[in-house]
């Protein structure tokens, strides 16, 4: 006891020295470093002279409290002001959509908005366009666009802000004061695709002699405009319908990406899904994982040299000719089976190619046109890209020699798109008079004399002529919201014309498109076709009169470029490469960067990496080795990822994150243009790095070197395990021999569970009794695996629909994704997902299961890859139900699993205990919140919420609600017709979006109705269906053509 | 001294007395002489006419108010022309017979499309609105409406009168009421006054007297309240019954939070629901047309007002006349027609010249049924649907002279409505499959809202 008393603990060896003056000051001050009091206190001295005792202060903290619960038991006063002349179309809480046509130079597409007390507030698909009538994620959200509080809100000068008429009169000025000077005026523009713009400038042109147009697309096709025109003598892409097609040969286009314009999408899922024992086959040549690859039967990573040298054999062997170059063993197989595939095809194969060199397009046609391909439409081209890289080089070398006098420029940023963009910005300054209409301030907006706010296309007048003989329609559902105007109506006001635009338009179609067409249906329709254009037009040669001629001269052209292709195909197979290939490509998400202040965009999640807010160099795995580059997992959840420093032509983009790419071909780097953006925009959309500074001679394949650079990245990805470790009940697929030849219990077999130590079928075996489900509508939801590509428009018409908060990159990291559908994306860990089955299922003993599930966490160096939307699976039998405390989530007859989320007080136990991890938590409060500025942070950005459906507040489960207010609409407005609800009405926001038609809604109590035969299809399965969940949506067993050779 | 002391209470309250009754006694005379029915003038009549030969302005009277009273006035422009003394005008300043004066209102677009200089001047006027032909009216009519439009009989000035009478007694009504209650409380106080100090008196003596009262008696046992606290199982029951009790009354008191029923707010233009759904019998959905479609059963745009008040412009009192009640509230006629002129101003019509300025001031009505943002309800679903009517949840919304919450649209008043109403298929094709499965599967014919799923949370939480 003594002895332990006299015992000394010390804290710090310091203690045990009794001279230490540390020591004694720690001992007798609390904090040893003095207290900032008076910093936080504010100004002593008018603390100290204030007459406020502490008794006055707590009184008034007393008071404060009494009277700030006294007020809370009042309500708040709401007013509500009626219109005071109602509009004649518009019912308060009613629906309006308008069709038209988003035409932003990157994205064309026919389009529905809908409205809502005159607030446009989604995008849809126009059903009844004929062409590009889908609309991908970008269009999608295009409508947050002209609710970006960062817009434009008039026109400014060099000194802020301006008059039109200011801007008018200068621009007058130097148009009038220009002529006889030996200077030129210029117009620098995005590709229109519209008649009357082209009308409109050759007048300009006219009024002001000497203007010069020229057309830019921060993304070019030049090689594929150039071959084209070589070949039919226009400027235009040559179309291709790939429904027709039974062998999709591609050599780097991503066909189901942005490759020409895009939107091709929808004809190629329309061949995918098995009829009759057929569906396409696709095989892919290409560098960097894109939508395409991994949608196709068969991947060969190549180098964009190696697919030039493939294609150059490609059009010998078809030609009974031969070639020199060496391709890699595996391509060169590859390319034996192709050559092989399409001699059995013949006219129904068809041949494309994405690479940016004249000669591989020039070859491509040839094929196409040697195959006679049916899926190939040389005759109606599409014209939605129309840059012509040769006159922007000229423009850039007159402007830069003093000879431009004025630059107007209108939907182009050349300052952040253009490769050399220091020069042009250099030379912008040798301009006399500089004008660039643009909805948002941006880099070259920031160097111009004036800037013209521009109207965003949803406040718009225009036309389009997308593919020949298609003509499209652009109105307005919208006033301006700001003092924004059109370019065009600016060119009609400097040639001193009181006509608007409207009436130009107006007139253009009157004399020449409508042909005796009604223009009011035509503006209804928001397309327009003319019947008799073709008899009309001797140019159009899509007519069948035509058809013969048109075939004669193609041949006689032909017969004169044999020697040329032959050339062609002579510098194809002499392609070679030293050091890395690297391809730039647009995102799915971001494009080619107009909309990077879209915050639906930006969180939209690569369909591959599953990466968001952030653009990356993607290395294959063998090459990260060589580099010592790594990708990895850190304690908070996140994804790491080294830098690179990339070198194109002495351009160096320095910290670069890396992503290790499963299916990278080796040798070759992938970076997405469109990011990177800084100027005019919010910190937090500041994503990225500029790859745009690589896009040297506007080619998409160049050669890089690539180094190694300090410090980690963190992604913000939301999948981060990349394999189903030979889970085959996740996503069920078989080939197409098999499901041709095997009975449906062999490919699609119903998952087996113990009952009474019998295996008996898991569908058999319940814990619950069901209900009566049969009166009434039972919905029922299914997705075709094979025709999902992944494109994730349903994403972001999910975003919109239901008012789906942005959470950020931090809280994306975090896992804390609000996103209601996910698209998964799993790669195989073998050759193909079957022998990962095979492997799982052949683990002996629990060492070789432990070791050979750690081998599956890998992905392979070509995987294959599928695509699998999951949103809620509207459980029968759901497990969240059963664990909520208060009841806040509960069935419903017609078989929604529905959410009450002024119930719910979020003890996320019904997250826990689901499955599929579909529910979703609200952490913070996401509207009018600083933290999170986004476009629920401001007045303007949330005019695009859905009215119908509740803004989420913090600590609540939300999911997704089958769009109950869309099938409550439907119903409803049947009841007030009396009529029975059609098949076609019953529509959720991702599957009205779904362009392929891999998602399908209805009513499984209409024996008619779509979604019931797929439901007796013997493709469909549930998810985990051993679960006993009894899901509500319902999955289309994966095929792949892989068994031809 | 004790004497003289008590005695002076008793003198005020005989002065009180006088006083009251002296101030009443006026004040029920002047009532009287109020009542009493005011005089009403007899029409002048006889020997009336135009420039186009006698006619009979009673008659004509009649015959305007159904068949030009829609679109004219005498003394100001509406739709067409102000018609006062308009057969002196035209004969005298536009030089036009009475021929003319005929043949335009049997057949103006005739006239117009005859090419009369006059006729189309008017046409243009009055923005290219032709007027209805009447074909069916005799030049003698013609001239009977021409006479009253002449020398209207003062029928006017006759029914304004009692309209005037009314109000002065309707106030010296409310005025008397006030003051006999007033005078009735003075009574009381005065009584009860009386009473305690007759008991102070009588205790007084009673102590002077030495008798003992009860209370005094009682205070010598053990009190009440000692031996309630020494019963420790009353105290544990009381407590018991005090806490449920206060748990009761808080539980109720918190559940009427956010419960508005009752809720009558002043609004910025007084729009007497009674006036128009009452007294005019208007339809509520012709108004509320969105209700039939829309979620939203729509506050009206003012153009629609306009469709009537374009005519209506000053309210000439409801059928039965005003109720004093009415009156004691100050909605005389003259009232109402300032709330019209303050929907003039609002939508920006001028009066006089019959058309808008474009210079309009939207009206802030203050909302009053304020559903939380997570609760959906639909109107059409409801209304078009459903069949109910608008009152089954609004209340007598006809009798409501300021609009008010009716219902207390809190979540279980929705869902007793859902339980116990039957859902309307007969007539609608969209419910005959599920009828005949209802009836083939259960044998029943109808089903509550309940039963279809009208109580699952997501058909309104969304």
């Amino acid at each position: 006891m003594h002895m332990a008393s006299n015992k000394k603990y010390w804290k710090s060896e310091a203690e045990l020295s009794p001279n230490d003056s540390i020591v004694e000051k720690l001992r007798q001050n609390e904090f040893p470093e003095e207290i900032p009091v008076d910093t936080f206190l504010g100004d002593k001295e008018q603390l100290g002279s204030s007459q406020t005792s502490r008794r006055d202060f707590l009184k008034y903290v007393g008071f404060s409290t009494a009277a700030a619960s006294l007020a809370a038991c009042e309500g708040p006063v709401r007013k509500s002001i009626p219109y005071v002349m109602q509009p004649e179309r518009i019912v308060p809480g009613v629906a309006n959509y308008y069709a038209s046509t988003i035409a932003d130079g990157f994205d064309f597409a026919s389009i529905l908005v809908k409205t809502r007390e005159g607030r446009p507030i989604k995008i849809e698909s126009n059903k009844q366009a004929g062409v590009l009538g889908g609309t991908n994620a970008r269009v999608q959200a295009s409508v947050l666009s002209l609710y970006d509080s960062t817009r434009l809100q008039g026109p400014r000068g060099a000194d802020g802000d301006v008059e039109w008429d200011t801007l008018d009169a200068a621009v007058r000025a130097r148009l009038s004061g220009m002529q006889g000077s030996g200077k030129k005026a210029v117009l620098l523009t995005q590709t229109y695709a519209s008649p009357s713009t082209a009308r409109l400038i050759a007048q300009f042109q006219e009024a002001f002699p000497g203007t010069e147009h020229v057309t830019y697309d921060a993304i070019s096709e030049e090689a594929a405009l150039a071959a084209y025109a070589a070949k039919y003598g226009e400027r235009a892409l040559a179309d291709y319908d790939f429904s027709k097609a039974e062998l999709i040969v591609s050599f780097g286009a991503d066909i189901l990406g942005d490759w020409q314009g895009g939107g091709y999408d929808s004809g190629y899922a329309r061949g995918r899904v098995p009829k009759n024992g057929v569906m396409s086959r696709h095989i892919q040549f290409e560098a960097t994982m894109s939508l395409s690859g991994a949608n196709a039967d068969k991947r060969v990573p190549l180098s964009p040299a190696g697919q030039k040298v493939a294609l150059a054999h490609l059009y010998a062997r078809l030609n009974g000719s031969s070639t020199s170059g060496e391709l890699p063993e595996a391509a060169a197989r590859a390319l034996d089976s192709v050559v092989s595939a399409i001699g059995a095809k013949h006219g129904k194969a068809v041949v494309v190619s994405g690479l940016d060199d004249a000669d591989a397009q020039a070859v491509v046609l040839a094929i196409n046109e040697m195959l006679g391909s049916e899926a190939f439409d040389p005759a109606a081209p599409r014209y939605v890209r129309q840059g012509n890289q040769q006159a922007v080089a000229q423009l850039l070398a007159d402007m830069q020699a003093g000879r431009v006098g004025a630059l107007i420029m209108d939907g182009v940023n050349p300052a952040y798109t253009l490769p050399n963009a220091a020069a042009f910005a250099e030379a912008m300054t040798s301009v006399d008079l500089t004008v660039a209409f643009s909805t948002n301030w941006n880099e070259t907006t920031e160097l111009c004399n004036f800037t013209a706010a521009a109207s965003h296309y949803l406040e718009s007048w225009g036309d389009t002529q997308i593919k020949k003989g298609h003509y499209g329609l652009t109105q307005p559902v919208i006033r301006q919201l700001f003092d924004t105007r059109q370019l065009q109506q600016s060119l009609l006001s400097w040639m001193g014309s009181e006509q608007s635009w409207y009436d130009y338009i107006n007139e253009t179609w009157t004399a020449g498109i409508l042909a005796g067409g009604d223009w009011n249906q035509a503006l209804h329709d928001g397309v327009y076709v003319p019947g008799a254009m073709a008899m009309s037009d001797p140019e159009v040669a899509s007519a069948p009169g035509a058809d013969k001629e048109n075939t004669a001269a193609a041949n006689a052209s032909d017969a004169l470029s044999v020697p040329a292709i032959a050339e062609a195909v002579r510098r194809l197979a002499g392609a070679s490469e030293s050091g890395m290939s690297l391809v730039l490509y647009a995102k799915t998400g971001m494009g080619d960067g107009r909309q990077a202040s879209n915050p639906w965009l930006q969180e939209f999640p690569d369909p591959i990496t599953r990466v968001t807010w952030d653009n990356y160099v993607t290395v294959s795995k063998k090459d990260a080795g060589d580099l010592g580059l790594v990708n990895e997992h850190v304690a908070n959840g996140g994804l790491d990822g080294s830098y690179v420093n990339l070198t194109v032509g002495g351009v160096t983009l320095s910290q670069v994150p890396v992503i290790i790419q499963p299916g990278q071909a080796e040798g070759t780097l992938g970076l997405a243009l469109g990011y990177g953006k800084k100027v005019g925009m919010k910190s937090e959309m500041q994503t990225g790095v500029n790859a745009f500074g690589l896009y040297q001679d506007f080619s998409r394949q160049q050669t890089a070197s690539i180094e190694k650079a300090a410090g980690m990245h963190e992604f913000a990805s939301i999948q981060l395990h990349n394999t189903l470790m030979g889970r085959g009940d996740i996503i069920k697929e078989t080939t197409l021999e098999i499901f041709n030849t095997e009975d449906a219990a062999h490919w699609n077999p119903v998952p087996q569970v113990s009952l009474n130590h019998q295996e008996v079928p898991a569908t058999t075996v319940d814990l619950w009794d069901s209900f009566d489900r049969s009166i009434g509508h039972h919905f029922n939801m299914s997705i075709d695996l094979n025709a999902c590509t992944g494109c994730g428009a349903c994403v972001i018409a999910c975003h919109a629909e239901n008012n789906v908060p942005v959470v950020g990159k931090l809280e994306m990291r975090r896992s804390r994704d609000m996103h209601w559908l996910r698209i998964d994306r799993y790669y195989s860990s073998e050759e193909t997902f079957a022998a990962d089955n095979n492997k799982k299922d052949e683990f002996s003993g629990a060492l070789e299961s432990k070791s050979g599930f750690e081998e599956m966490e890998d992905a392979a160096a070509n995987p294959q890859v599928a695509f699998q939307p999951v949103m809620c699976q509207h459980c029968n039998h759901a497990p969240c139900e059963t664990v909520c405390p208060v009841a806040a989530t509960i069935h419903s007859r017609q078989g929604h699993n529905q959410m009450a989320y002024n119930r719910c007080v979020g003890t996320r136990y019904c997250a826990n205990n689901c499955p599929y991890k579909v529910r979703r938590f609200n952490w913070f409060l996401y509207s009018d919140n600083d933290e999170f500025d986004y476009n629920m942070n401001n007045d303007l950005g949330k005019m695009v919420l859905n009215p119908d459906v509740v803004v989420r507040s913090r600590g609540v489960m939300e999911k997704c609600s089958w769009c109950i207010q869309l099938t409550q609409k439907a119903i409803l407005d049947a009841k007030r017709e009396g009529r029975p609800v059609t098949d076609d009405e019953f529509q959720t926001a991702c599957s009205n979006a779904c362009n392929s038609g891999a998602i399908v809604f209805g009513d499984i109590n209409d024996p008619e109705s779509a979604v019931s035969k797929l439901k007796a299809d013997a493709r469909m399965y549930h998810l985990l269906e051993h679960v006993g969940t009894q899901p509500n949506v319902f999955y289309q067993v994966k095929v792949r053509n892989t068994n031809e050779a | 001294m004790k004497k003289v002391q008590n005695r002076q209470p008793f003198i005020a309250i005989t002065g009180f007395c006088l006083v009251v009754s002296l101030l009443l006694s006026p004040t029920l005379s002047a009532q009287d002489q109020a009542t009493e029915p005011a005089a009403t003038q007899e029409a002048a009549d006889g020997g009336a006419g135009s420039p186009c030969g006698p006619g009979d302005p009673v008659k004509g009277k009649q015959l305007f108010n159904q068949n030009c009273a829609a679109c004219h006035a005498l003394d100001r422009k509406m739709t067409g022309p102000a018609l006062g003394g308009v057969a002196t005008r035209l004969t005298e300043q536009e030089g036009l017979d009475c021929e003319w004066i005929y043949a335009w209102v049997k057949n103006s677009p005739g006239v117009i499309a005859s090419g009369d200089a006059y006729g189309n001047r008017i046409y243009g006027e009055y923005s290219q609105a032709a007027m209805t032909p009447f074909p069916t009216l005799s030049n003698q009519d013609i001239n009977d409406i021409l006479a009253y439009a002449e020398a209207p009989p003062p029928a006017p000035v006759a029914a304004a009168t009692p309209a005037a009478g009314a109000p002065a007694a309707g106030t010296s009504q409310g005025i008397s009421n006030e003051l006999i209650l007033g005078a009735l409380a003075l009574v009381f106080a005065l009584l009860v006054m009386m009473l305690f100090l007759v008991n102070r008196t009588l205790r007084r003596i009673a102590e002077a007297n030495g008798v003992l009262t009860e209370k005094e008696k009682a205070a010598k046992g053990v009190p009440l309240w000692k031996a309630f606290a020494q019963n420790q199982f009353l105290v544990l029951v009381t407590s018991i019954f005090l806490l449920l009790a206060g748990a009761y009354f808080a539980y109720s008191w918190m559940m009427q939070i956010g419960v508005d029923q009752g809720y009558m707010p002043v609004q910025p233009i007084h729009y007497s629901h009674k006036v128009h759904a009452g007294d005019n019998g208007i339809d509520c959905k012709y108004c509320h047309s969105s209700a039939r479609v829309s979620k939203t059963s729509g506050i009206p745009a003012l153009n629609v007002c306009m469709n009537c008040h374009k005519s209506i412009y000053e309210y000439k009192g409801n059928p039965e006349g005003p109720s004093a009640e009415d009156l004691a509230k100050g909605y005389t006629n003259e009232f109402y027609t300032g709330e019209i002129k303050k929907l003039y101003a609002a939508v920006g019509w001028d009066e006089q010249n019959q058309q808008y300025t474009g210079d309009s001031k939207p009206v802030e009505w203050v909302r009053i049924h304020n559903l939380p943002d997570f609760a959906y309800f639909n109107h059409a679903q409801h209304v078009s649907v459903g069949k109910i009517e608008c009152q089954t949840c609004h209340g007598p919304v006809q009798e409501m002279e300021v609009m008010y919450q009716y219902s207390p649209l809190t979540m279980g008043w929705c869902v007793n409505c859902h339980r116990t109403t039957n859902v309307q298929m007969e007539g609608n094709a969209y419910y005959e499959k599920i009828h005949e499965e209802l009836a083939k599967k259960y044998g029943v014919e109808k089903v509550t809202a309940a039963q279809m799923g009208g109580l699952e949370c997501g058909k309104c939480h969304y």
